[in-house]
């Protein structure tokens, strides 16, 4: 578990002794009772009498408390809305307090995220164990963060085509697994499995679709001023809650901010970027988006075992491959993280051959080959297995090893090359090698080079550039990349090493051969991730898809939620499905040249 | 049995406390939490309880000279005064407070009355006896550790 703020804090050698905790109380006589429970416990105590007073202590130090206990009676404000502020901006755990334990509202406690309810008179006892909160807090975050940066990979290589709409399904274990994808139009299925309205108490899904509704709204109103409120009107998304939002915007600022630490992803790109994306094309969603609905379209046949989800990685089966491969993970396949984050492998770890044939084939491959993918290893993702013989180190041949953490890569380039299969055993690599077209530049290494120089798929392989452009031209359309700015400061990276079949493109070239148009999202999407920040599987598309129910790229392939049904069954047919919606619009036109 | 007189006599008006019902666990609990830096913890949580409570019961008191009577703002300053009453273990004002309570949530004015009179009267004979209590305590000298009423 990743430890931050307070747990990296020298006090926290001996937690949970030091916990900050802030007590939020007007009656004065529990206040102290509290304080002097909770220094018992050894926990550093400040109090409180006015909810207001809290958020101001909250927000002046950042991370100087790690949990809030809290009456739900405050007389300047609802306790239940302390709560929720306290979640959305600082995300801290918050325990409730009364001396009513009515369930009525110990159940709003809990609806409005209150990770403990406790009854007046409150005893040591439970007051000793209220450090186990900010402990699984923590946990989550982490993967939280994870899941996010899957989502964000998603919409970025969601380009143009919808083809990785269905990609959730790939990853989408545990939501979607085995649901079957409803409309292809469906973008709005975004919501969980079930309908939003279904009985069972839904939890939502983010999926693609609406995590770019979100970031748009987000953008639309200003990252400062955004509240869930407003989000949520500007969303429209009738069956969303305020709740649901509220918890997203926590995990996406989380998600940013954790971005922002890391350096690398340039998270306004991101988040901008989503939204730039989002808001040009529904499907086309941004960057990894884009790339991936390209690619998908690209795989239109074949295999596109994207199994991106941990779990889900359904091996995908590329059929067509020779062996199976396991499939992505023979790289780095990325210990599917919970969540979001999915299977994304970590693209750096493999950066030489083995990554560049599994990650940027993971889903590229997947993509691309279906057919001959078989090991679609997006970067880690473990599951991804595509089912591909090792081929990556084959993909090298003119591919660049480094693999793209992301499918994107793949996606990018496969999209270029059907045959690009880059992953798939011997014959397969032959056939990228020939194809030309298919960028498969595995080269993974860094997702984001990956990104950007499968992005330009044109370059790749002689002629096949041509192909590729025109390939993409369709494609780009469609996806309606854009994020051109995420990508353009990879792609100058040399990371498309030369090797890769497709070399020669440079990221601009990417972008440009592959999205002729704003496809190039394909790429870019990815690369705003910026494939480094995503060890993890979040580059590959398929990740958070598993989150997603519905197909998310809906309405380009409908045919490619075909795969969503079947995840583990990611056979040609499915792919073939695919080709011949969209996705046969890219690969087609790559196959045809 | 306690050798030392005044600790003896503070022992059987403790247990008495608890015994007649005055009193309940939490009190142990306060107890529990008096250390050496704050050996007069519970002396000071029942004295502030005392003079905050004040407030509320008074709050009552005026809400109940408006006629008709507002029962949800009785309702909920008497959720408050329970809510601080539970921190000392004030039992028996406790069980008035929820009667209280009932008798807004069922719109009677006349219970609520006189529901309000027994509270007030089991606060004050509370009170006079954790005063004399204390009283009793600071003579005897720091108890040694809180025994549970039998």
């Amino acid at each position: 578990m990743v430890v931050e703020t307070c747990f990296s804090s020298p006090r926290t050698d001996a937690f949970p002794a030091g916990l900050c905790v802030l007590v939020v109380d007007d009656d004065r006589t529990w206040s102290k009772i509290l304080e002097k429970m909770l220094k018992k416990c050894f926990y550093e105590v400040t109090t409180c009498c006015l909810a207001r007073e809290a958020l101001n202590l909250l927000r002046e130090r950042k991370d100087g408390y790690d949990i809030v206990i809290s009456d739900v009676n405050m007389p300047d404000m609802d306790g239940f809305k302390l709560l929720e502020h306290v979640g959305l901006e600082m995300d801290l755990p918050v325990i409730m307090m009364s001396v009513d334990g009515e369930t009525r509202r110990v159940m709003k406690g809990v609806q409005h995220g209150a990770c403990d309810y406790l009854l007046k008179p409150i005893r040591m006892k439970e007051l000793r164990n209220i450090w186990q909160h900010v402990f699984r807090k923590k946990i989550h975050e982490v993967r939280d963060i994870e899941s996010m940066e899957g989502i964000e990979i998603i919409h970025m290589t969601r380009s143009g085509s919808e083809l990785f709409d269905d990609v959730h399904f790939l990853g989408g274990e545990d939501t979607t697994s085995g649901r079957k994808r409803k409309d292809a139009d469906n973008k709005h299925s975004d919501k969980d499995l079930g309908d939003p309205s279904s009985t069972k108490k839904a939890r939502v899904v983010w999926t693609v679709d609406l995590h770019q509704k979100f970031v748009k709204a987000v953008n639309q109103i200003g990252f400062d001023k955004v509240g869930p409120k407003k989000i949520l009107d500007l969303m429209n998304v009738p069956w969303l809650t305020r709740e649901n939002v509220a918890s997203h915007l926590q995990k996406y600022r989380l998600y940013l901010s954790r971005l922002q630490k890391e350096g690398g992803m340039k998270n306004s790109c991101i988040g901008m970027k989503h939204s730039d994306s989002s808001t040009k094309d529904s499907t086309a969603g941004s960057g990894l988006h884009n790339s991936m609905n390209v690619m998908q379209d690209n795989m239109s046949n074949g295999s596109f075992s994207f199994s991106v989800n941990n779990s889900c990685a359904p091996n995908v089966d590329l059929k067509g491959h020779e062996g199976d491969r396991k499939g992505i993970t023979s790289g780095p396949m990325a210990e599917s993280r919970g969540t979001f984050s999915t299977n994304i492998p970590d693209p750096r770890k493999d950066k030489s051959s083995q990554i560049s044939s599994d990650h940027s084939l993971g889903l590229v491959d997947s993509v691309v080959n279906m057919a001959s993918f078989s090991s679609f290893s997006w970067n880690e993702i473990p599951e991804i297995q595509f089912k591909q013989e090792d081929e990556p180190l084959q993909l090298d041949d003119g591919f660049n090893q480094q693999s793209l953490p992301g499918l994107q890569h793949h996606m990018l380039t496969e999209y270029l090359q059907p045959a690009v299969s880059v992953s798939l055993g011997p014959s397969i690599t032959e056939k990228v090698a020939t194809s030309g077209g298919i960028e498969v530049k595995p080269r993974c290494d860094k997702y984001r080079s990956n990104h950007i120089t499968h992005s330009c798929p044109t370059e790749a392989v002689g002629e096949s550039h041509t192909q590729n452009n025109q390939v993409f031209e369709p494609i780009s359309t469609t996806s309606s990349m854009k994020s051109p700015d995420i990508i353009p400061n990879r792609l100058t990276e040399s990371e498309f090493s030369p090797r890769n079949l497709n070399e020669g493109v440079g990221v601009e070239d990417l972008q440009l051969c592959w999205l002729q148009g704003d496809c190039y999202a394909m790429n870019f999407g990815l690369q705003g991730f910026d494939c480094t920040e995503f060890n993890n599987p979040a580059m590959i598309p398929e990740t958070p898809f598993h989150l997603y129910d519905e197909p998310r790229w809906g309405t380009r392939l409908p045919q490619l939620r075909f795969w969503s049904r079947n995840r583990r069954d990611h056979t040609r047919s499915a792919l073939v499905s695919l080709g011949s919606g969209t996705a046969s619009r890219s690969f087609g036109l790559a196959m045809r040249k | 049995m306690e050798r030392n007189p005044l600790r003896r006599q503070l022992q059987i008006m403790r247990k008495s406390l608890f015994d007649q019902g005055y009193l309940d666990e939490q009190f142990v609990q306060l107890e529990e939490l008096q250390d050496d830096s704050n050996p007069n913890f519970v002396e000071e949580v029942v004295t502030l309880y005392y003079r905050d409570s004040a407030r509320l019961i008074l709050n009552i008191e005026q809400a109940l000279e408006r006629k008709p009577y507002n029962f949800h703002k009785l309702d909920a300053y008497m959720h408050q005064f329970k809510g601080s009453s539970s921190s000392i273990g004030a039992k028996k004002v406790k069980a008035e407070s929820t009667l209280f309570r009932e008798y807004c949530k069922s719109g009677n004015g006349e219970g609520c009355m006189r529901c309000f009179q027994q509270l007030k009267k089991e606060y004050a004979t509370l009170r006079k006896k954790l005063e004399a209590y204390f009283q009793v305590a600071r003579q005897a000298g720091p108890m040694e550790t809180a025994c549970r009423p039998k």
